[in-house]
C-alpha cells in the first residue's frame, strides 16, 4: 500500500462515506418499500378474515344492520362482467397483434396501429368507462353488465395486442423461412409455426390482461352500476364485486365496511392467482 | 424445436411454375391447381381477418375521441375555452370550470413522482447491486405483487389505514419542522392531497422499480468492470456508469408512472377529500379530474353538468396522451444521443 497524503486520505475517506451512505439509502429504499407491502397485505388479510363468512359467497346483499347478507350476486355478476369482457376483447387483441407481427411488420400501418394501440394503453381506466357509457349506456337509455364489459375489453385489447405482437416477433425468422422453404403457405406458417412458438407468452399476456382488469373498479361505476339483487342479465345493471366494494367501503355502516373488507381479500387472491399462474405460463427467459 | 417439427415435412417441390400473380417474392412455388386455391384462399381469409382487428383497435381510439368530444361540446360551447382555468365549480348554479381539478390532478401525480422516483432507483440499486441471488430475486417478486394489488385496495388501506397515521404522526411533525411554508398549513385531518400523492406514490414505485431494474441488469458488464478497475467505488459505478448508460429508459419509466398517476382513480378518490376548493395546503382536501368523474357522475343531473364532467375527462384525455408522446419524444432523443456517443 502507498501512503497517502492527508488530502488524498480525506478524498479516499469522503468517497468511502458516499459509497456506504449510497447503499444504506438504497437498502433503505428496499426496506420500507418491503414494510409498506407487509402492511398492506397484514391489514387486508387481518380485516378480510374478520369480515369472511360462507354467506358471503351464497347469499344476497341485507340493508345494513340485517345480520347475514353477503355479495353472492356480486360475485356472479363480475365473472359475467370479466368473462364477457375475454370474449369481446382478446379475439380482437389476437388479430391485431397477428397483423402487427406477421403482415404490417414495419409499415407506416402497423406503426400507425402501434402507436394507436400504446395511446389506448395509457388511456385511464375511468375515461374508458366514460367511453363506454356514451357508446352504450346512453343510447339505450340505462346502465348495463353489457356496458361495463365493453370497457373491461376495451382496456384489455392493447395490452393483449402488444403482447401478441412482441410474442410473434420474437419467433425466429429462420422457423418462418423454414416452413415457408417446404411449401407451406402463409396461413399454415401462421397458425402451425408463429404461434405455435409464441403460444406461452401469448397466453401469459392474455392471462395478466385479465388478471388487470378483474381488478378494475372505475370503468364499472357508471357502466354495470351495480344492482342488489341477482343479476344474471347483462343487458340490465349487474352487481360486480369491485364497485359493491366501493359503495360498501364508502359508507358510514360498520358491518358494510367489515364485508368490504372481506371482498377485498377475494377480489385480490383472486388477482394475485391470476398474476402468478401467468408467470408460470411464461417461458423461461435466458 | 416443437416449431419447426409442425412445419410441412414435405420433400421440396420441384421448381414449378411460380404462381405469376403471387404477390410476394417469398411466396414458394405452387404444387399443384387445387392446392393454390385452397392457399390463396387460406392466406386472403388470415390477411382479412387480421387486418380487421386492427381497424378495430383504431376505430376503439378513435370512437372514444369522439365521444369524448361530441359529449364535451355543449360545456365547451356554454363555457368556451375558460373552461379550463375557471376554477368555479357549482352544480347549483351550473358554473363549471375544470382549474380546480385539473391543479389536484397535476399536484397529486407531481408529489407522487417526486416521492416515488428515488425510491424506485433505490430498489433498482440495491436489487441489481447489492443484494445477493438468494434476496434480490424474492425481494423482486413481492415489489412486483406491490403492482399488481387492484387500485381500490390501496384506496381502501388508504382511508381506512394511512389517512389516520397521517393525521396523527405525520401532519403533526410536518407542521412542526415545515409548518412556516403556506403547503403544510392547516387541521391535521389525514384526508386531503398530502395522503392522497402517498397512496399515489406507493402505486406508482412497483412499476419504475421494475422497469429501473431491468435497466440496471442491461448494462454490460465491462463498462462497471472498466470503471472499477480505474478504482472507482460501487457507487460511483453506478453513479457515473449506470445510470447515464440507463438514462434514456429511466426517463420513459418516470413518464410512464406519471400516466399511471394522472388517470388513477380509486386509490385517490378514497383519500383526496372531493373539495372543489383551491388551496396552497397539501392538508386541505382537494380533488382530481378522475376522482371528480367517480363521485359525481352517476349524480349529476342536468345535461349541462353531466357534458362538463366529460369535458374533464376529454381534458385528461389529452393530457395523457400529451405527456405520452413528450416522454416517447423525449426516450428516442436520449437514445439517439447514447446511440451516437
Amino acid at each position: 500500500m502507498t501512503r497517502l497524503g492527508p488530502v488524498a486520505a480525506r478524498v479516499v475517506l469522503r468517497r468511502r462515506v458516499a459509497n456506504m451512505a449510497a447503499f444504506a439509502l438504497a437498502t433503505a429504499a428496499a426496506l420500507l418499500t418491503l414494510l409498506v407491502l407487509g402492511w398492506v397485505l397484514w391489514t387486508l388479510v387481518g380485516k378480510g378474515l374478520e369480515g369472511m363468512s360462507v354467506e358471503l359467497f351464497t347469499a344476497l346483499p341485507k340493508p345494513p344492520g340485517e345480520p347475514g347478507g353477503g355479495l353472492a350476486n356480486a360475485m356472479v355478476g363480475t365473472l359475467i362482467v370479466t368473462g364477457l369482457a375475454i370474449v369481446l376483447g382478446v379475439p380482437i387483441g389476437l388479430l391485431a397483434g397477428g397483423y402487427l407481427a406477421e403482415f404490417g411488420r414495419a409499415s407506416r400501418a402497423a406503426r400507425a396501429v402501434r402507436f394507436v394501440s400504446d395511446v389506448l394503453m395509457g388511456v385511464p381506466s375511468i375515461v374508458v368507462g366514460l367511453f363506454a357509457y356514451g357508446l352504450l349506456v346512453r343510447p339505450m337509455g340505462h346502465f348495463s353488465g353489457l356496458a361495463g364489459a365493453v370497457a373491461l375489453a376495451v382496456l384489455m385489447l392493447p395490452i393483449v395486442t402488444r403482447t401478441t405482437d412482441e410474442m410473434l416477433r420474437l419467433v425466429p425468422s429462420s422457423l418462418r423461412e423454414a416452413a415457408l422453404a417446404l411449401g407451406a403457405p402463409e396461413w399454415r406458417m401462421v397458425t402451425g409455426v408463429s404461434i405455435r412458438a409464441a403460444l406461452p407468452g401469448i397466453l401469459t399476456g392474455v392471462v395478466l390482461a385479465v388478471a388487470r382488469v378483474g381488478g378494475e373498479t372505475a370503468p364499472l361505476l357508471f357502466t354495470a352500476l351495480g344492482s342488489p339483487y341477482w343479476s344474471l342479465d347483462p343487458s340490465a345493471p349487474t352487481a360486480t364485486l369491485n364497485v359493491t366494494m366501493f359503495n360498501y367501503a364508502m359508507s358510514p355502516y360498520e358491518d358494510w365496511r367489515r364485508t368490504a373488507w372481506a371482498a377485498a381479500l377475494v377480489i385480490t387472491a383472486g388477482v394475485l392467482v391470476l398474476t402468478v399462474a401467468a408467470r408460470r405460463l411464461r417461458p423461461r427467459e435466458r | 424445436m416443437t416449431a419447426s417439427e409442425s412445419a410441412e415435412r414435405q420433400p421440396p417441390p420441384a421448381a414449378g411454375p411460380v404462381a405469376a400473380d403471387a404477390p410476394r417474392s417469398r411466396a414458394a412455388p405452387q404444387r399443384n391447381a387445387s392446392n393454390r386455391g385452397s392457399r390463396r384462399l387460406g392466406d386472403r381469409v388470415l390477411r382479412w381477418a387480421t387486418g380487421a382487428g386492427a381497424v378495430t383497435l383504431i376505430l376503439v381510439a378513435a370512437g372514444m375521441a369522439l365521444t369524448l368530444v361530441s359529449g364535451a361540446s355543449r360545456a365547451l360551447g356554454t363555457f368556451g375555452l375558460p373552461f379550463v382555468w375557471t376554477s368555479v365549480w357549482d352544480p347549483v348554479r351550473e358554473q363549471f370550470g375544470a382549474a380546480s381539478a385539473l391543479v389536484g390532478t397535476l399536484a397529486a401525480a407531481i408529489l407522487a413522482l417526486a416521492l416515488a422516483v428515488p425510491l424506485a432507483i433505490g430498489i433498482a440499486m440495491f436489487l441489481t447491486e447489492l443484494a445477493p441471488p438468494w434476496l434480490g430475486r424474492p425481494v423482486s417478486r413481492a415489489i412486483e405483487l406491490l403492482a399488481a394489488i387492484p387500485s381500490i385496495i390501496y384506496g381502501m388501506w388508504g382511508l381506512f389505514v394511512l389517512a389516520p397515521f397521517v393525521a396523527e404522526h405525520v401532519q403533526p411533525s410536518l407542521s412542526a419542522w415545515l409548518g412556516f411554508l403556506p403547503f403544510f398549513k392547516g387541521p391535521p385531518l389525514g384526508i386531503g392531497l398530502l395522503s392522497a400523492s402517498l397512496v399515489l406514490a406507493i402505486m406508482v414505485v412497483p412499476y419504475i422499480a421494475a422497469i429501473a431494474r431491468d435497466l440496471f441488469a442491461m448494462v454490460p458488464a465491462h463498462l462497471k468492470e472498466a470503471a472499477s478497475g480505474l478504482g472507482a467505488t460501487r457507487w460511483e459505478v453506478v453513479r457515473h456508469v449506470v445510470i447515464p448508460y440507463a438514462r434514456s429508459g429511466l426517463v420513459g419509466a418516470v413518464v410512464l408512472g406519471l400516466g399511471r398517476a394522472l388517470g388513477e382513480t380509486m386509490a385517490v378518490t378514497f383519500v383526496i377529500g372531493n373539495s372543489h376548493e383551491l388551496s396552497a395546503s397539501l392538508y386541505r382536501p382537494a380533488s382530481t379530474i378522475a376522482s371528480t368523474l367517480a363521485n359525481e357522475f352517476t349524480e349529476a343531473t342536468g345535461e349541462l353538468y353531466l357534458s362538463s364532467l366529460i369535458a374533464l375527462a376529454l381534458l385528461l384525455f389529452l393530457l395523457t396522451c400529451v405527456i405520452l408522446g413528450v416522454g416517447r419524444v423525449l426516450v428516442a432523443r436520449t437514445a439517439a444521443r447514447a446511440g451516437a456517443a
